[in-house]
């Protein structure tokens, strides 16, 4: 059996952006992932936003991190081209006092390197961010606030990294870990990988995974997050993303842009129990309305037209990222709450700064592609761009999805690059995601799905094994 | 770019009424635009009868009911059908552009009669809370897959609405063996017809809740329960009145909105309870020379209304254009 270098549990954002970094080693590097695609764990159900960094305690690691990650988000979006929207950040003051703390938060982001701040008065906003509530008297204007699409950027990552060699394994549950003399034996289900080092990305799960090489030390706390979007023609509701003064356990409720259009509210923070735990709340959404309001008080609750929940892996107040003595070779990069999505790129340098001081020798490929070719989406492009394209391909010209405008040529692309179900063709190219929720394109696409992988329709799932869309085909 | 006398967007029962109209009252030039690959709108997918009764004083399913206007636009020589063909945008100035395979066309319309159907509330603008599982359907889709892709979407049912889809998709089911276990109405009375109470319903001994509301759906990858709860007049939850119901599949027959993204686009001012165009009377819009008809312009019960109001929609951009 083939022993990798390296095994990465878990493709999220945080496994997949170390995959790519060190698809540039001549390294044998496995990703394995218990969901039947990439990013459907935490990374999925995030808020999207790429941290300027101002909102960290100092002195923590994911206060270096994030100001870090911000940095290197943009550069390495530029590589595998997906956009980074550079729509700054506010944080709002209400009063004197807020003002106060205000002066105090720039303090705190300027000594950790977080470019750009600076206060604003009501001139400015009246000028900058006409609908924000008139009782708010100054703000922190931070412009490397930015946002990304959260699911996208994990399949870019993947994507990349796939091209350079990596092996990505999906449906791979790791359920248990022997360790051996050359490093580890990983099972899951049937199959055994082997693997000299091991890199623990598991997300809410990590403390499991940490347990099967006999690591207790810490616990994984769900901190669910209810998030609600707004119809897309609210797009312009706000020119900023919009924060209240933060607090010790989050970063409030706020009204957010999306790499997509569609302006989302929220989220909430409550501790659970329970890992899989995705339910939504009429109390959630109660609070989130009636918090936002108050920074943006033309915020219409009839303009929701979805809404979910994510959880944040909480493993104490900062993140958990180390060489596990007791077990050499396995790493864990555990509590990644937020702000892991806008570090992740930061995060994977530092583990690949942990493989070398763990005695690893690192040598570069001779070629790495650090490109990736750009996909289209008609709904980013202007209409003489999209009329070029159809005359190129016929089927640019061919509408699957009403209310996003996406094309069969999309998704059958989709497809090609790795969507496999309903979800994942959702993420990647927005169909089902606008305001009729797939009632007008489920069939079609449903079609497609079942033509490009050349299984029946009735296999064909919402994001995996058990959750198939019909249970009969009776035209047969 | 190409210049038409009359654009209507949409080839449903409204749009087909309309362009036929247009065509008696004397427009030469009408290019019918349909983003479907067949004329009729959602009547393809309704194949249960109780259509023409009014227009026709005969008992016709839907796609009979479309099958006499699909005949009688293709026979009218100035009516131009352009199928696949999906319009994206619309201005106040009446300028359009459409995709279609192969083929991106802006045109200048001398008038438009906007006849793009209505669609089906979602689950989330009723704001039920729960998991998100596979298994909940708008029962318009859930037609859609049994009538006319022939897949069974699930087996044990519970149908939230009491609207005309809900009641007659509850029927579909039970006929196709599957088990409808609950009809949910939040109101004291249905919104749907009377026959169709008792003849999908009734007949058929399903228990109809009314006050009544699903509190909640459970289920990670497929729905496994909903909670059901009674509720007062104003729709406040009775503590104490919950109970479980199991089923894999929930269906929703909650409304149906007007589908007019188009016209607020051009700028044409929206009710926003609604999103029916407010205008001064039936069939306009706030900008002349933009028409709405059928279900665009406001949720009709029956087809046979759709028709006989559509019918005026074409007139009224015939005087339109006479009048430039
Ligand atoms: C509501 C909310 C809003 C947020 N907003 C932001 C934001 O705006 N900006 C920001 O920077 N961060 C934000 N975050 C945080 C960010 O989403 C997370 O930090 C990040 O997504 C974590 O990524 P991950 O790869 O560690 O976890 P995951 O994406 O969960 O990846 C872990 C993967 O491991 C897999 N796995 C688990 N166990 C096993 C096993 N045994 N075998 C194989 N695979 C396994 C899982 O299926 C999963 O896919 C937010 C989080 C939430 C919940
Ligand atoms: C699911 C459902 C079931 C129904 N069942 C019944 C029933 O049983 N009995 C009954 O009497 N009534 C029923 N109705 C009411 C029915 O909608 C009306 O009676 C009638 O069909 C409405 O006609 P219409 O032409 O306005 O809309 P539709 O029939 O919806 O036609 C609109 C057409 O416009 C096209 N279109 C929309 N946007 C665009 C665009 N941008 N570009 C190009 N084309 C576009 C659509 O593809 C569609 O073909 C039902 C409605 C729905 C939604």
């Amino acid at each position: 059996m083939n022993v990798y270098d390296i095994a990465i549990i878990g493709g999220g954002v945080v496994g997949t952006a170390i995959a790519r970094e060190l698809a540039r080693y001549r390294l044998r590097v496995a990703l394995l992932e218990k969901e039947t695609e990439l990013a459907f764990g935490v990374s999925k159900s995030n808020s999207g936003i790429i941290h300027p960094g101002t909102s960290n305690p100092p002195g923590s690691l994911k206060a270096k991190l994030c100001v870090e990650g911000n940095r290197l988000t943009r550069k390495i979006a530029k590589e595998l081209g997906i956009d980074v929207k550079e729509v700054g950040e506010l944080i709002v003051a209400f009063s004197e006092e807020d003002l106060a703390r205000l002066h105090e938060i720039k303090k705190d982001g300027e000594a950790l390197g977080v470019p750009g701040l600076k206060i604003v008065d009501r001139a400015w906003l009246d000028k900058h961010e006409p609908n924000l509530s008139k009782e708010v008297i100054a703000a922190l204007y931070a412009p490397t606030g930015a946002i990304i699409s959260p699911y996208r950027w994990v399949y870019d990552f993947a994507e990349n990294a796939a091209r350079n060699g990596v092996e990505i394994f999906t449906d791979t549950k790791v359920e248990s870990i022997i360790r051996k003399d050359h490093g580890f034996e990983l099972i899951a289900g049937a199959r055994t990988f082997k693997a000299r080092r091991v890199i623990n990305a598991a997300g809410l799960y990590a403390d499991e995974v940490c347990g099967m090489v006999g690591i207790r030390d810490f616990k994984i706390t769900p901190r669910k997050g209810e998030e609600f979007l707004l119809d897309k023609k609210r797009e312009n509701i706000t020119n900023h993303l919009i924060f209240p003064i933060h607090t010790k356990t989050s970063k409030g409720m706020l009204v957010i842009k999306t790499s997509d259009g569609n302006p989302m509210i929220g989220p909430t923070a409550e501790d659970i129990s329970d890992k899989e735990d995705l339910s939504t709340s009429r109390e959630g959404f109660e609070k989130v309305l009636s918090s936002v309001k108050r920074l943006v008080p033309s915020i219409n609750g009839d303009d929701v037209i979805a809404y979910f929940a994510g959880l944040r892996p909480v493993a104490g107040d900062d993140f958990i990222i180390r060489h596990e003595d007791k077990a050499p070779g396995f790493i864990t990069v555990a509590g990644i709450q937020s702000p892991g999505l806008t570090s992740a790129p930061a995060i994977a340098l530092y583990v690949v700064g942990i493989l070398k001081k763990s005695g690893l020798r690192l040598k570069k490929k001779i070629f790495f592609h650090k490109h990736r070719k750009k996909e289209v989406h008609l709904f980013a492009i202007p209409l003489d761009a999209t009329k070029k394209l159809i005359e190129k391909d016929a089927s640019y010209g061919d509408i699957v999805c009403r209310c996003e405008m996406v094309s069969a040529k999309e998704v059958r692309d989709a497809i090609k690059r790795g969507a496999r179900t309903m979800d994942g063709i959702k993420f990647r190219t927005r169909c089902q995601s606008g305001r009729c929720h797939g009632s007008f394109c489920t069939t079609r696409v449903m079609k497609i799905l079942a033509e490009e992988t050349g299984a029946p329709v009735t296999s064909v799932t919402k994001r995996g094994c058990g959750s198939e869309i019909v249970k009969e085909d009776r035209s047969k | 770019m190409r210049e038409r006398d009359l654009v209507i967007v949409g080839g449903g029962p409204a749009g087909m009424a309309a362009a036929i109209s247009a065509h008696e009252n004397g427009v030469k030039d009408i290019l019918l635009l349909e983003r479907d690959q067949y004329l009729g709108g959602i009547l393809n997918q309704c194949v249960h009868t109780g259509f023409g009764i009014e227009y026709f004083k005969e008992v016709l399913t839907g796609p009979e009911y479309a099958e006499r206007f699909v005949k009688k636009v293709r026979d009218i020589p100035s009516i131009e059908i352009s199928l696949r063909s999906f319009v994206v945008r619309l201005s106040r100035d009446r300028v359009l552009t459409y995709l279609k395979p192969g083929i991106l066309e802006t045109i200048k319309a001398k008038a438009v009669i906007m006849a793009t159907g209505c669609r089906e509330k979602t689950r989330e603008m009723v704001h039920i809370p729960g998991t998100r599982p596979a298994g909940i359907f708008s029962a318009g889709l859930a037609q859609k897959l049994i009538n006319v892709e022939g897949l069974l979407p699930g087996k044990e049912v519970v149908v939230v609405g009491s609207g005309d889809i809900g009641l007659i998709m509850a029927r579909r089911f039970t006929l196709e063996g599957a088990k409808v276990k609950a009809v949910i109405e939040i109101q004291a009375e249905t919104r749907g017809l009377i026959r169709n109470v008792v003849q999908c319903v009734e007949d058929f001994d399903i228990p109809l809740y009314f006050n009544h509301k699903i509190s909640r759906i459970y289920g990670s990858d497929r729905v496994e329960k909903v909670h059901v709860v009674r509720v007062d007049k104003d729709h406040n939850e009775i503590s104490g009145s919950g109970f479980d119901i199991t089923c894999d599949t929930v269906l929703l027959s909650v409304g149906l909105i007007p589908e007019n993204e188009l016209i607020e686009m051009a700028g044409a001012e929206l009710d926003r309870k609604t999103n029916s165009p407010v205008s001064d009377g039936l069939n306009k819009t706030s900008i002349p020379g933009i028409f709405a008809c059928g279900n665009s312009f406001k949720v009709y019960d029956i087809a046979d209304s759709v028709t006989r109001d559509s019918e005026l929609a074409g007139k009224l951009a015939a005087e339109y254009i006479r009048g430039l």
